[in-house]
């Protein structure tokens, strides 16, 4: 079916890549300067961008997988994005090196005098010891790693060759790669972002974290999407139709996070233990209060009324806000995450300038990687079986 | 179905969903409103080629489901919070987190309901005893393997041979007019009618007359309501007075119950003993019964100034020369008998623990006179006590 398609390659315009190392270089220097004056307290805010460009960059190959595994075909012509955002996966591996160095002011427990001094962190030790989450970080980081370049290198296989079988081999693969995402964004999430308060517990906590991935994920996308759209580099053929699905996709996500995060406090509500309620309790007084409040009504009740309409799902003004506002809350969610369990020498959590330095290295980042993949690689998986499907998609 | 003059509409089947998209796109852009595509399977793009506006259902489903989530939040605020406050596992009157789920299952049923039955009822057009398509060709053919377009001749263009050449034009395999079924008359005071109606009322009534009275007491389904037994108050032809309840045969003593035998005398000329020994089990039994029924009346160390002064006569004191010298007998007695306001407390008191209450008794009347070796001996004991 493709044959009566044919594509032209339009290069991205040039600023893009100028503004994003712009950025990435403001935020490196500030970040290192943060980092001299307060090496803790700058560690945690890097901690919480490092945890935000795993969701997006995670989130986005689970999205890719997502589309294999379910055969989905509208969203086949912008597949291709979702691989670029999914480039900053191998770099995680990198950028997962300066986490080494401040093991002992994220973690309680890996400080071994505090341990000695309490049975519940004692008790927990099997699990939570530095070799062994070092064991876990590097383990998972390079199967997803793997993952990536499998997929990814089977796709663009498949612009040159049209050799339908690569689809067929990335189903396989994305399948095998979902039920060990669902097992190793648990992990992620229960080691970098629950042990920062080793005392507390939940078990749907990964599912929590996810629900946040895959709805950060897909706000990248729905953004790009409609960016390189309204420039014409997406052949003009993605419709309002399709917008319409990515923004019922952002819809359904905003559910599943709210019905996550309803779910982790109910039960911790009506069980009323000790053990449990610090977590939320800590969460609730004093300025976090102002974050709790504001998180519910801006990663749940905002979102879900502003996406609820038909309207709002294919005017792509108003998406573009939503994709923005989604991208920014799901940062305030992983802040609001770690923050509150911070406990340095210098006491419990203040707030410092550079936790707003990280996050502008982190779109930087996003852009040159985007950036560079697409001057690399077609921005459409041009010979791709369902191609063709995906441009006719209609409601 | 026979068919009158009048003119329905006119069909065109197509065999291809892209032509029956373009008909739809043609008909619908050459200004004709009153027209209906039916295809054996949804097409996608089908709404915005027959230029339809956007169903308002959305905003049935919207309203309903909020109002849904008002009116339990509402319900539970008034039942829970209000009218009747409860305490639940220590939380709140309002606990919202424990409503959270029940409004948002609410929410949902509600909006589904009224989706399904608006959709039915108002968008449906439901229900509908017969349509002019029913029983053609064309409805045979677009729910097994083609497309079809009918445009109504309720249309304002509508013009049967203009409308045959363009649905020609468009690649129709078959344009075909549907008339107006004829109209068919029933009679409803057919005598035919009448008579199955008698017919099926007669049998009805007949058969739950039937079943009701009679089948259910027919011998297996009678619920045993024949037994080969005596129930109380049942005339019986066994005994010669007909009553089937008899009286127990004379000096029959019923399980667990010792027979007093002086009871309802004033003063009996002997007393029973006290058959216990004062073991602190026992003055702990003893204690714990003389709080619960004797200290209301008697006071809780038994010198008559009981809890309920004023509101009851006060019952005598213990300390009192007359109890002092009493035998445990004839406190038994009284307790067993009663004695002028007293009620007998027989069955409320078992025996063991009437003479453990009079045990006790006893401990109380020493401890009001105690003799000063009495107190040095209680003073040796606390101190042991301490020691330890």
């Amino acid at each position: 079916m493709s044959n009566n398609f044919v594509y032209q390659k339009k290069e991205l315009p040039s600023y893009i890549g100028k503004i994003g190392i712009s950025l990435l270089i403001i935020g490196i220097i500030l970040g290192v300067i943060g980092y001299i004056i307060e090496p803790a307290r700058a560690a945690f805010s890097y901690l919480t961008s490092y945890i935000y460009l795993v969701s997006i960059g995670i989130g986005s190959l689970f999205l890719v997988a997502l589309e294999y595994t379910a055969g989905a075909t509208w969203s086949t012509p912008f597949r291709r994005i979702v691989e670029f955002l999914a480039a900053t996966v191998p770099l995680l591996i990198i950028l997962a090196v300066p986490l080494l160095f401040n093991l002992h002011d994220f973690f309680l427990w890996a400080n071994k005098e505090v341990v000695v001094n309490d049975k519940i962190l004692e008790g927990k030790t099997v699990y939570l010891n530095v070799p062994f989450l070092l064991i876990r970080l590097a383990f998972i980081l390079v199967s997803w790693m793997i993952f990536y370049l499998v997929i990814t290198k089977n796709s663009r296989k498949q612009d040159e060759t049209g050799d339908q079988n690569l689809t067929t081999r990335n189903i396989k693969i994305s399948t095998v790669f979902i039920l060990w995402f669902a097992v190793s964004i648990s992990i992620i999430a229960v080691d970098w972002v629950m042990s920062v308060e080793p005392h507390w517990f939940s078990t749907i906590f990964g599912a929590y974290y996810f629900a946040g991935t895959t709805w950060s994920a897909l706000a990248a996308l729905t953004l790009i999407v409609i960016l390189l759209n309204e420039n014409g580099y997406l052949a003009d053929k993605i419709k309002k139709d399709h917008y319409y699905s990515l923004g019922t996709m952002l819809f359904a996500f905003t559910c599943f996070w709210g019905y996550m995060a309803v779910s982790q406090y109910l039960l911790i509500w009506y069980g009323d233990l000790p053990a449990e309620t610090t977590w939320f309790i800590h969460r609730w007084h004093g300025a976090w209060s102002v974050l709790s409040i504001a998180l519910i009504a801006g990663h749940f009740i905002v979102p879900f009324l502003a996406l609820l309409s038909f309207p709002s799902k294919t005017d792509p003004k108003r998406l573009k806000f939503m994709s923005i506002w989604i991208l920014v809350f799901h940062f305030i969610d992983v802040y609001w995450m770690i923050m509150p369990g911070m406990k340095l020498e210098s006491g419990g959590y203040f707030f410092s300038w550079s936790d707003l330095v990280f996050p502008i290295a982190v779109v930087g980042l996003l852009m040159i990687v985007f950036n560079s993949m697409a001057k690399k690689h077609n921005l459409i998986p041009v010979r791709d079986p369902k191609l063709q499907r995906g441009f006719d998609f209609r409601l | 179905m026979d068919r009158s003059n009048k003119i329905y509409g006119i069909t065109a089947l197509f065999s291809k969903p892209e032509t029956i998209l373009n008909a739809a796109e043609k008909v619908s852009g050459s200004g004709y409103k009153k027209f209906d595509v039916n295809t054996p399977y949804p097409v996608h793009g089908m709404d915005s080629a027959m230029k339809l506006k956007r169903s308002f259902l959305g905003f049935v489903t919207l309203t309903f489901g909020f109002s849904g989530t008002a009116f339990i939040l509402f319900f539970m605020w008034w039942t829970l919070s209000v009218s009747y406050k409860l305490v639940i596992g220590g939380k709140p009157f309002f606990p919202l987190p424990a409503f959270i789920p029940i409004t948002f299952e609410f929410t949902v049923l509600l909006a589904a309901i009224s989706t399904v039955f608006g959709m039915i009822a108002a968008f449906f057009n439901l229900p509908k005893n017969s349509h002019p398509l029913n029983e053609t060709e064309y409805m045979r053919s677009v729910s097994h393997n083609k497309f079809g377009i009918v445009i109504e001749a309720a249309d304002p263009l509508f013009d049967e041979v203009k409308l045959t050449q363009l649905l020609k034009e468009l690649g129709a395999e078959k344009v075909e007019i549907v008339y107006w079924p004829e109209e068919e008359k029933f009679k409803i005071f057919e005598p035919k009618f009448i008579t199955f109606l008698i017919i099926i009322a007669v049998l009805t009534s007949g058969t739950t007359y039937f079943s009701l009275n009679k089948l259910m007491y027919i011998v297996p389904f009678n619920w045993m309501d024949k037994q080969d037994k005596t129930i109380p108050q049942e005339k019986s032809d066994f005994f010669p007075d007909k009553f089937g309840m008899r009286t127990p045969v004379e000096g029959t003593v019923a399980r667990g119950f010792m027979p007093y035998p002086f009871m309802g005398v004033d003063t009996p000329k002997v007393f029973l003993s006290d058959p216990l020994l004062p073991t602190k089990e026992v003055l702990k039994l003893g204690q714990r019964k003389f709080l619960t029924f004797c200290s209301p009346c008697h006071g809780n160390l038994g010198e008559g100034d009981g809890r309920l002064q004023g509101q009851f006569p006060n019952g005598p004191t213990f300390h009192s020369n007359a109890v002092i010298n009493m035998s445990d007998g004839q406190i038994y007695h009284i307790i067993t008998n009663g004695r002028n306001v007293m009620p007998s407390y027989a069955s409320q008191i078992t025996r063991r623990e009437r003479w453990a209450i009079i045990n006790y008794i006893r401990v109380l009347q020493r401890a009001e006179n105690a003799s000063a070796a009495d107190i040095q001996a209680a003073k040796e004991e606390e101190s042991d006590k301490d020691v330890q």
